[in-house]
């Protein structure tokens, strides 16, 4: 997934949980660079017609900006799910995000033919916890489980 | 792939060349799943021949994986599970006839040759230690990327000739 795409990720995730344009500050946060880095590529993306940038509100993603979003959404929960249930990796929030870079969509739609996708995906993405809900769910009851059993 | 990406440690390299295995384990069984599935009269010589080398290839290329991933610093993962988890998906699916069979095996090839090619630049990009030599690892790598352009190569040019 190349930086664009994963800033347009971002800025859909913020939009989702602001219900309403997402902060430059909070866009800088989650891809974890400096707010001048995050404005840097706001202006690209809206050269692109991807974003709208509006001053002191916040950058809001055009309808062409949504669909790349969910996109790259829907890679992201491929990677994470692959890395959850093929790979059995705990930690994979964590290693998805690392991942996330060099896995693209052709390499993820290779990945997600083994793996058992949501049809809802990527609307059971909850931004909160960075998963998707259903593999969110899956760990809640595993640790249940584990402390049940402890 | 992201400007910029690197690889900087052997589990993040495991981790990458366990995704390389799936992919060639997802090759292997697709191959061999449309080799044994599709009528004798729909696959013509060169089209089984284009499988069972895909498939031997395949499998070769992810001994080799096997081979750099046990020489570095990390837990391994049992592949077997893997295994039968394509083995599983694939069971199930059958292409409708040699043209499918064609386009399929050409996205395979592609798709491989892209994450070698992705995977050696954030490698090359990186001025991490692996517990494998740097040399070894890319040459090996870049030798798996050839001849998976040339297998790109080779399905294309039967699909040029059967248009």
């Amino acid at each position: 997934m190349n930086t664009a795409d994963q800033y347009v990720k971002a800025i859909y995730l913020l939009q989702e949980m602001e219900n309403g344009p997402a902060a430059t500050g909070a866009l800088a946060d989650m891809m974890d660079v400096s707010p001048a880095s995050a404005n840097e590529m706001i202006g690209k993306l809206e050269s692109r017609g991807l974003a709208e940038h509006e001053k002191y509100k916040g950058v809001t993603l055009t309808d062409e900006g949504i669909i790349r979003a969910r996109d790259a959404l829907q890679t992201y929960c491929i990677i994470e799910r692959f890395l959850s249930n093929v790979l059995d990796v705990e930690e994979f929030r964590a290693e998805a995000r690392e991942l996330e870079p060099v896995i693209d969509d052709m390499i993820a739609g290779r990945l997600d033919t083994i793996v058992d996708r949501n049809s809802e995906c990527p609307d059971c993405f909850d931004p909160e916890t960075d998963a998707c809900q259903y593999l969110d769910v899956c760990g809640a009851e595993a640790e249940t489980e584990t402390e049940a059993a402890d | 792939m992201s400007v910029g990406y690197q690889v900087t440690s052997d589990h993040q390299l495991a981790r990458l060349l366990q995704i390389g295995i799936v992919l060639e384990e997802v090759v292997e069984a697709r191959a061999y799943h449309h080799h044994e599935e599709l009528d004798e009269e729909e696959l013509d010589e060169e089209i089984r021949d284009l499988l069972s080398h895909a498939a031997e290839e395949s499998a070769e290329h992810r001994e080799r994986l096997e081979r750099i991933i046990d020489r570095l610093d990390v837990e391994s993962v049992p592949f077997e599970e893997i295994e039968a988890l394509v083995e599983a998906q694939y069971g199930q699916t059958k292409p409708e006839d040699f043209d499918g069979v064609l386009y399929d095996q050409l996205c395979n090839e592609e798709t491989a040759y892209k994450f070698y090619d992705d995977v050696i630049e954030a490698i090359e990009a990186s001025d991490a230690q692996f517990t494998i030599d740097r040399e070894e690892l890319v040459a090996t790598l870049a030798a798996i990327r050839d001849e998976e352009a040339e297998g790109v190569e080779k399905v294309t040019q039967i699909m040029e000739e059967r248009e």
